[in-house]
């Protein structure tokens, strides 16, 4: 089989967010070409923004994505809220925690469900599933509805939240409609336990692919970070404060590609769920953990294909934390809490570990509280070198398999680090 | 036979196309009534023509240009998906700069004049191929989006709201964001939210683009009695690219 010659050429792969091409060149079993490039529009918002007002920033950033419009919205107070000095009350701690996990619950449901599980069954789409597979999909559909409907409650709508302001939110939800929620959370739980049952009825299905790099993530003492704390790399002892994100990030172009790259350590790192994992799984819940245990995750994992397993352990896990937030919030009576701030001149970074992984907003005001200067960097962008790495080892480790296996094990590796793309070309 | 449906993204961030994937339930309801032949985001297949192609994002290159014509050359009726598409959407902020290799410059620093960055004045849809129809938002609302598609099958024109926002507001008993001290878009902008915004407590930025005829005069009325100018509220007709001529 040495001698074979193949050719992959895939424009758009389909079932990610956005718009990105795969190109392999084997010629006589001489691997040639070994490309991941992004084609898609850029958008500039980190121009857009310049000039606006620091109440519109949110507001407009959260517009970078449509699944994890909620990070976005949230890596942007964050950032204002810094630079402005701003504390935020427990309650807002609270309600922002909830709609966090609400949409990380929605966007892992619908990578594992609607694009990376009709792989395993060899079709093109869940929409075939729902004929042969029907009691799973309407269990993922479920779940899925769950999560939106958790961010409709708190946040007013489910993709562009509309009540989440610097410092607070503009209306609070009703008691009645938080109790509501956790009543279907708790039943949310065992869903996701026949899900991940499902999972591991095909999880024998992802490639057997390993490659060791560098995971980053947020990590905080004393939880396994999403909304809050410190970056950890695996490749460095102690965590780095967020306002050092430049250190880390590192951002790079390359010709083939119009969103950003980015290095650390070493030539790519990873993040995401699989990063989030192997540094943090020591702060798992013992549900969370058994159903890792019971996927066959265990830390550290260095098969990106997992990534997708690791989103159904934090499903679980994540779950787990909207109910703990439901019960502070429904022990105590719910007050509205106007915004109350000062703008003042001042730079502020956020950081949120969203669905995709660690995401970056890093704003620069003026005394009127307009910005004058804008960085984001979005979990994408961190993860495009390494996928373009893993390709690299891939191939050559695989070239033998003919074109449609290989062309399959490249898409679903793409599919694995569940890209937003457009939102990497912000 | 079904009719034939496709999907295509430009300039965005794909959350029309998500609402849609957030119809839950009820997108197997409408697999009934339509074939979806395309649509990348979740979907593997291609198909040559479309009986209505739906077209998500903003027009910002030639490349995007030549293909949204393409499409439009296979497609019988051709859909305006989401305020990126019906009016700029936020993409259209970038043209305030005037000068884009500024504003290339500003987020690619020294890297800005790479061949693969090439971008131009932002356009909506209607801007570069004739549109027939448009749902408006940021994001879509998912009802109205089901409504205009049971319209097209059953061959029925779909209902568009050609009043503003303050109707909707009025009819959710909300109290006006005016007497609140705050500025709202909802005089201007077309209904069809059910005021989503101003009911959370929070104004409205004109996501769905100008109203036909716009009261222009009962805005000013509002903005005079609460001591505000057309300048306070011209910046944020921008978010939106709501049309100038609502603002003279």
């Amino acid at each position: 089989m040495s001698s074979s010659s193949v050719h992959i050429d895939v424009r758009s792969v389909t079932r990610v967010e956005g718009h990105g091409n795969i190109k392999v060149d084997i010629d006589n079993g001489e691997v040639t070409t070994v490309e991941w490039s992004v084609p898609e529009a850029p958008r500039f918002f980190e121009a857009m923004v310049v000039g606006r007002d620091c109440t519109e920033l949110s507001g407009i950033n959260s517009r970078i994505c449509g699944i994890c419009s909620i990070g976005h919205t949230f890596a942007s107070l964050k950032a204002t809220e810094a630079a402005f000095g701003v504390t935020i009350s427990e309650q807002t701690r609270h309600l922002r925690e909830l709609l966090n996990h609400g949409e990380n619950l929605q966007s892992h449901v619908l990578h594992v469900g609607y694009l990376a599980v009709p792989d395993l069954l060899k079709v093109g789409s869940v929409i075939p599933l729902a004929a042969t597979h029907t009691d799973a999909v309407l269990l993922i559909v479920k779940l899925h509805r769950l999560a939106n409907e958790t961010c409709d409650v708190v946040g007013g709508r489910t993709t562009h939240p509309i009540r989440t302001c610097i410092g607070g939110f503009t209306k609070v939800p009703k008691k009645h409609e938080l109790s509501a929620l956790r009543a279907r959370h708790q039943e949310a739980l065992s869903d996701l336990k026949t899900l991940a049952g499902v999972v591991k009825s095909l999880a024998g299905g992802l490639p057997d692919f390993t490659r060791e790099t560098e995971y980053i993530s947020l990590t905080h003492p004393e939880e396994y970070a999403t909304y809050d704390g410190m970056i950890k790399s695996t490749d460095v002892t102690d965590p780095i404060p967020v306002n050092d994100y430049l250190r880390v990030t590192n951002e790079y172009m390359t010709p083939r590609s119009t969103a950003k790259w980015a290095k650390f350590n070493r030539d790519a790192y990873m993040a995401g769920a699989l990063a989030r994992y192997n540094n943090n799984f020591r702060q798992l819940s013992p549900l969370a953990a058994s159903v890792a245990a019971d996927l066959g995750l265990s830390a550290p994992c260095y098969n990106p294909y997992f990534n997708t397993v690791a989103q159904v352990v934090e499903s679980v896990y994540f779950t787990e934390r909207i109910l703990y937030h439901l019960d502070c919030l429904l022990d105590s009576p719910l007050a509205e809490e106007p915004a109350s701030f000062t703008r003042r001149e001042g730079r502020g970074v956020g950081a949120v570990d969203v669905p995709r992984g660690i995401l970056f907003h890093d704003y620069t005001y003026d005394k009127n509280g307009k910005c004058v200067k804008a960085n984001c960097i979005i979990p994408t962008n961190q993860n495009h070198a390494n996928i373009q790495k893993d390709m690299d080892v891939l191939v050559p480790r695989f070239k033998d398999r003919g074109k449609d296996e290989l062309q399959l094990m490249l898409e679903m590796l793409v599919r694995a680090y569940d890209p937003c793309i457009s939102c990497s070309t912000h | 036979m079904k009719p034939k449906v496709a999907f295509f993204d430009f300039t965005c961030c794909e959350g029309c196309q998500l609402q849609i994937a957030n119809l839950e339930e009820d997108i197997l309801g409408l697999l009934n009534l339509v074939e979806v032949v395309e649509f990348r985001e979740v979907y593997t297949g291609k198909a040559p023509a479309y009986d209505v192609a739906f077209i998500e994002g903003s027009i910002s290159r030639p490349a995007d240009e030549a293909r949204v014509k393409d499409i439009r050359s296979r497609a019988k009726v051709l859909v305006a998906l989401g305020a990126c598409a019906t009016t700029g959407g936020v993409n259209k902020m970038k043209n305030l700069w005037g000068d884009l290799d500024k504003v290339k410059k500003e987020v690619y620093g020294n890297d800005a004049s790479l061949p693969n960055l090439e971008t131009y004045s932002t356009k909506a849809v209607h801007e570069v191929v004739p549109v027939d129809f448009k749902i408006h938002g940021c994001p879509i609302t998912r009802s109205e989006f089901l409504r205009v598609v049971k319209a097209l099958v059953f061959g029925t024109l779909p209902d568009v709201p050609d009043y503003p926002v303050c109707v909707e507001c009025k009819m959710r008993g909300n109290e006006c964001m005016f007497d609140k001290g705050q500025v709202c878009l909802g005089p201007i902008t077309r209904a069809g939210c059910d005021a989503i915004c101003p009911t959370n407590n929070s104004s409205c930025e004109g996501c769905r683009g100008a109203v036909p005829n716009p009261n222009k005069n009962a805005m000013r009325e509002v903005l005079a009695k609460n001591n505000l100018t057309v300048e306070d509220i011209a910046r944020q007709f921008t978010m939106f690219a709501i049309e100038p001529e609502a603002t003279k």
